[in-house]
């Protein structure tokens, strides 16, 4: 019987979680920046790949559905998620009540608004009120302009909101949103680390989980991101689609003995 | 076969997903019909307790559990909400549960917390068995499950508490009578090692209360 030992032995666990990308064709994409495109390859053979490596939680987003202005391509997401042993919350394209419950139907454990926060918060409180705050997600994109403080900009990184990311992230909140995802654009793609301060700045703010993505590049810049940025949650691209910075397409995840031995086991209980 | 209880608060597709995935038959209850012939009941749930409980009201199916549990004794494993409704109630609300295990359903005590960890408590936590129970016989060293929750099981008998975990302090995310159980983590999104507790549930034969 496991028991004592493992109480004593117990630490903190933060989830890592591998964000996928799809466009309006339902191809796995990468995105630098929220710009520059690169073929992955299948997305249902991806979430296979995961399901091996035991990833904590999938992230999907069809970057495409808000700006085609279509609803997101419910028949690809339910394929993605039956084939899922983990947790998988899906985004992109979500502006009615109707849209999420057409998506529970399809076995997601989370839905994540975004392009829908420009009309505020009113589809996050309807949905939290219907479905509960756990199973819904507020993903923020943030970008610095030259010269102005950070904004969120939705519809992939197109249309800036007014409010900036720490007002934004209360007023989630106050609608009824379980989690935030805090997506640093600039660093989309590009290895050099999670804003730490960014994430310090809304992870004080609220008193739910924010998970950081955006630039790690790897276990450190996460460890950071929980540490010194006081992020719950930790997500990730390229870091799991690429075999390394500029090399070819490689799904990959880290160990458990490793996230045990460079995040968990580093971490305050 | 497994029977699936939707009374419009559950993931029920994820857990048909998963049983599928270890080869275990299963469907749907949708009326108190349902219920009352099934041979091994899922009670699933996410969301908020009264909306839950309500739900369970409305369909005539607390009558048809309290028949087909309490009385025929037809295994059944609580998920998540689904677990806490087996209690006497929740400080997330005011209808009561089904109160078939002496526990209530409480709030995370923020004061015995680390100020960085949060609730909900969103994720993977190490889980450990309070005693031998034949659901956790799969449970390895390094059994982890996925929780999503704000509130969490108290059981009046320790007895009834066979699994905890850690968020800030130790809580009881396992709870078992007879042939009931419920576990506050989702098996059905926990990898092989819910699949091997959704497995040993398929296979599960109660004795009388062991105590």
């Amino acid at each position: 019987m496991v028991s004592e030992e493992k109480r004593q032995r117990g630490s903190r666990r933060v989830r890592v979680m591998p964000t996928l990308l799809i466009d309006r064709d339902g191809r796995l994409i990468k995105t630098v920046k929220f710009g520059k495109r690169t073929y992955i390859g299948d997305p249902i053979n991806a979430v296979k790949i995961f399901n091996r490596k035991e990833v904590d939680e999938l992230i999907l987003f069809d970057i495409d559905a808000s700006v085609d202005r279509r609803e997101p391509n419910y028949a690809l997401i339910e394929d993605i998620v039956s084939e899922a042993f983990m947790p998988v919350g899906y985004g992109g394209g979500i502006h009615t009540l109707d849209h999420i419950v057409k998506l529970y139907a399809c076995g997601l454990e989370k839905v994540v608004l975004t392009s829908a926060l420009k009309d505020g918060t009113a589809l996050i409180e309807e949905a939290a009120r219907r479905f509960g705050s756990q199973a819904i997600v507020a993903c923020l994109p943030v970008k610095k302009p030259l010269l102005r403080s950070h904004g969120v900009f939705v519809r992939s990184g197109r249309q800036a909101l007014d409010d900036g990311p720490v007002a934004l992230a209360e007023k989630v909140v106050t609608a009824g949103a379980g989690e935030i995802i805090l997506y640093a654009i600039d660093r989309d793609g590009t290895y050099q680390g999670l804003d730490i301060d960014l994430i310090r700045h809304v992870s004080d703010a609220v008193d739910i989980p924010v998970v950081a993505c955006g630039g790690a590049s790897d276990i450190e810049d996460m460890r950071r991101a929980i540490v010194e940025g006081g992020a719950s949650a930790v997500a990730a691209g390229s870091l799991f689609v690429y075999s390394a910075p500029g090399k070819g397409v490689l799904i990959s995840y880290p160990s458990q003995e490793r996230l045990t031995a460079e995040l968990f086991s580093l971490l305050r209980n | 076969m497994i029977t699936i209880i939707d009374y419009g608060a559950g993931n029920i597709k994820s857990i048909a997903n998963m049983l599928s995935a270890i080869g275990v038959a299963s469907r749907v209850a949708a009326t108190a019909e349902d219920i009352g012939s099934a041979e091994r009941l899922i009670l699933p749930g996410v969301g908020h307790f009264d909306h839950g409980m309500a739900n369970l009201s409305e369909r005539g199916f607390v009558e048809a559990l309290n028949r087909r549990v309490l009385a025929d004794r037809v295994p059944l494993l609580g998920i998540c909400l689904g677990a806490q409704l087996l209690t006497r109630g929740s400080k997330e609300g005011e209808l009561p549960g089904l109160g078939w295990i002496d526990a209530d359903t409480v709030a995370f005590d923020r004061s015995r917390m680390h100020r960085a960890l949060k609730v909900p408590h969103m994720g993977w936590a190490d889980t450990w068995q309070l005693r031998q129970h034949p659901l956790l016989a799969p449970m390895d060293e390094d059994a982890r499950y996925y929780y999503v929750h704000s509130f969490h099981l108290a059981c009046d008998h320790p007895e009834d508490a066979i699994a905890e975990a850690r968020h800030g302090f130790d809580f009881t995310v396992g709870i078992a009578r007879g042939n009931i159980a419920g576990f506050q983590f989702h098996p059905e999104k926990s990898h092989r090692f819910g699949m091997g507790i959704l497995k040993a549930f398929a296979g599960w034969k109660p004795g009388e209360p062991t105590w």
